[in-house]
């Protein structure tokens, strides 16, 4: 899961990193009191779940509470990156001698966590690693003995030539540890680390992922979600034991299996369809689940056919066959359905459907050929 | 021969009265599996298809010897089983349970490194030595004994490129699902490993996804260790960014992990990649 800036910079507060002072706000005539409130130079940033924000002109520097508002006017509502920005936060400006970057996130390769600085940050760093991956100094964390200080300090002498700075640093390295462990990131990252011609750092900005499969630990976490329309209608589906993802197609696809359905959408996109979604029903045969599913898919009105793409292992194709009529019996719709039912049971699945006016599959790729002639261009 | 698993190996079921453990305990003796005892506290002195349960994992190994365990607890117990199996000396543990959060897999991959202790998953279907031995939930019945090892990420997904292989005759030697979490046991080489050195496998069949860059390694690898036929697939061409596709681990982020460049490390190594299930079969054929 995703949080906001703002709500991330609330932790590192919790947490003793020093953040600029800086206050949410989600009308121009907000953003302009805020700025009165918090005086000189600021900062205006979009608060949406994407990176490149700046580039896409939704951070701008304002010098008046006047600017702000007209500043804030500009950025609501903005769309970057397919989301409408509908917060902001209004935070005091700082001046930057130097920018660093530094993060934590779980290595897969080391399966350990793995912290990353570089005397390079700012908004270029993905090229940094790419160009000039030496600039970014690694090292992977024991799980058991944790990270400890002298690790950090040797981090950050990588950092600056200043020891002040380099204990200034370490401090903030090792608290954005505590961060990542105590709230079960699976990412936190300060970009840019700002030292300003004082010697004062800040953390500049702010960016934390959490690991979904651990939020039932963080309560206080999950309710700082803040969710999009599509993205309210996938966690609806979540919380029916389905995996739904929208897209922009017209073929909807109900498939058993998070592979098997990534597989089906690009077989489809293969022959030159378009699938509407990603629909992973999961490995239990509750004819309840199928319900729900093609509820979903009826409730997008681009979906213009539907293929059933089901490979049954555990999950039993005649318990399938049995969800799929008793769902029709229950929604109103008449889409066509293209239906592929393979593995346990499948006999008793072929004789359920038989006398239906369903149109069959006798494979995955046969499947996946109908359901895009149906659905026409 | 096979690899990690045969007919000798001795299988403990954690979770076994469970919806799921017993479901599944019944199927695999059906397929023929050696289950000799399963766990749940509290429950000891009870049978299951016929198969003892202990309270303990210790107790269980103890009076039956089992070597191999399979994990069918709910994720929020399923951290301590695996613990549970380590501590008890099982040298081989299935995590079939899926949602354990990835900080604590971290530590206990690291625990059982210590221990030397396989893992494989969590969030797996499981693996499969045909006519030897089955400990998942894979379904039995598409596999036939053959020559071509499967490693995959996925679960259905395999069992579609499977029932191919075994269509077209060639059939396999062991199929396993390394999970579909971004912190795993078993990795695509550490079994390519395993593989190499046994004798029943003749080629093998690479089930990727987009996130991580675990086919990036794998493709390096073959390229300076790995001698026999190896074609691949990857899942997830048309996933959009920063989006979960179901698995917790399939997730393409900041750009990397995409599909197009695990298909581009595979085939610059000479890995040929199928366009879409089926052809993995026939590439395979072509080349054994």
């Amino acid at each position: 899961m995703k949080i906001h800036e703002y709500q991330a910079k609330e932790i590192f507060k919790k947490f003793g990193i020093s953040v600029p002072d800086g206050k949410v706000a989600t009308t121009p005539e907000e953003a302009e009191r805020i700025a009165r409130e918090l005086g000189g130079s600021l900062v205006i940033k979009a608060q949406v779940h994407v990176g490149g924000r700046g580039k896409a002109g939704g951070v701008k520097l304002v010098d008046s509470p006047e600017e702000a508002k007209e500043a804030a006017s500009k950025i609501l509502g903005m769309h970057i990156k397919g989301l409408t920005v509908k917060k902001l936060l209004v935070t005091k400006s700082v001046d930057i001698n130097d920018e660093a970057y530094i993060g934590f996130i779980v290595d897969r390769r080391t399966k350990k966590p793995l912290v990353m600085v570089s005397a390079a940050g700012g908004i270029d760093i993905e090229e940094v690693a790419r160009e000039t991956p030496s600039a970014i100094h690694k090292f992977a964390i024991d799980p058991f003995y944790g990270f400890l200080p002298h690790q950090a300090m040797e981090l950050a002498f990588n950092l600056y030539d200043d020891i002040k700075l380099v204990k200034k640093a370490a401090d903030v390295i090792l608290k954005l540890y505590r961060v990542f462990i105590s709230i079960d990131a699976s990412l936190a990252e300060i970009n840019p680390f700002v030292v300003t011609p004082k010697g004062e750092t800040w953390a500049v900005d702010a960016k934390i992922n959490i690991d979904d499969n651990a939020l039932s630990r963080h309560p206080d976490i999950e309710a700082m979600r803040d969710v999009t329309d599509t993205e309210m209608k996938e966690l609806d589906a979540k919380s029916k034991g389905l995996s739904y993802i929208k897209l922009d197609g017209n073929i909807g696809c109900v498939v058993n299996g998070a592979g098997l359905a990534m597989a089906t959408m690009d077989l489809i996109k293969k022959y030159g369809g378009e699938p509407a979604n990603f629909l992973d029903i999961g490995g239990s045969s509750n004819p309840e689940k199928v319900v729900n599913a093609l509820g979903i898919l009826i409730s997008d009105k681009n979906v213009k056919s539907i293929f059933f793409n089901i490979f049954g292992g555990i999950t039993r194709c005649d318990d399938v066959a049995n969800g799929i009529i008793e769902a029709l019996s229950k929604l109103e719709m008449n889409l066509p359905i293209v239906i592929r039912l393979t593995g346990t049971n499948e006999k008793e699945a072929k004789e359920i459907l038989g006398h239906t006016e369903f149109i069959t599959a006798s494979s995955m790729a046969d499947g996946a050929r109908k359901s895009i002639e149906i659905a026409g261009t | 021969m096979s690899i990690l698993i045969d007919k000798t190996s001795k299988v403990l079921v954690q979770g076994i009265t469970g919806r799921d453990g017993s479901f599944h305990t019944k199927k695999m003796l059906e397929y023929g599996t050696n289950v000799v005892a399963g766990v749940t506290p509290g429950k000891a002195g009870s049978n299951i298809e016929g198969v003892p349960v202990f309270n303990t994992v210790k107790k269980a190994v103890k009076q039956t010897g089992a070597d191999t365990s399979i994990i069918f607890v709910p994720a929020r117990f399923a951290i301590d089983a695996i613990y549970e199996a380590g501590d008890a000396g099982i040298k081989l543990i299935v995590a079939v349970s899926e949602g354990i959060p990835t900080l604590d897999m971290v530590k206990v991959i690291e625990f059982l490194n210590k221990k030397g202790t396989k893992l494989i998953g969590p969030n797996s279907p499981g693996i499969i030595s045909p006519n030897k031995s089955k400990v998942g939930i894979l379904p039995g019945q598409i596999f036939k004994e053959g020559s071509v090892g499967v490693i995959s990420r996925s679960g259905t997904l395999t069992y579609e490129i499977v029932s191919h292989i075994t269509n077209v005759g060639l059939g396999e030697s062991t199929c396993l699902g390394i999970g579909g979490d971004p912190i795993i046991g078993l990795k695509f080489i550490d079994c390519l490993e395993l593989f190499n050195n046994d004798e029943q496998t003749k080629g093998m069949a690479l089930v990727g996804e987009i996130g991580g860059s675990d086919e990036e390694e794998t493709a390096a690898y073959i390229k300076e260790h790995f001698n026999k036929p190896v074609v691949a697939f990857i899942a997830g061409l048309t996933a959009p960014p920063g989006k979960r596709m179901g698995h917790a681990g399939a997730i393409v982020s900041g750009g990397t992990g995409t599909a197009t460049e695990k298909i581009e490390a595979f085939e610059s190594v000479g890995v040929p990649v199928a366009r879409e299930p089926e052809e993995v079969a026939k590439l395979l054929k072509e080349k054994l």
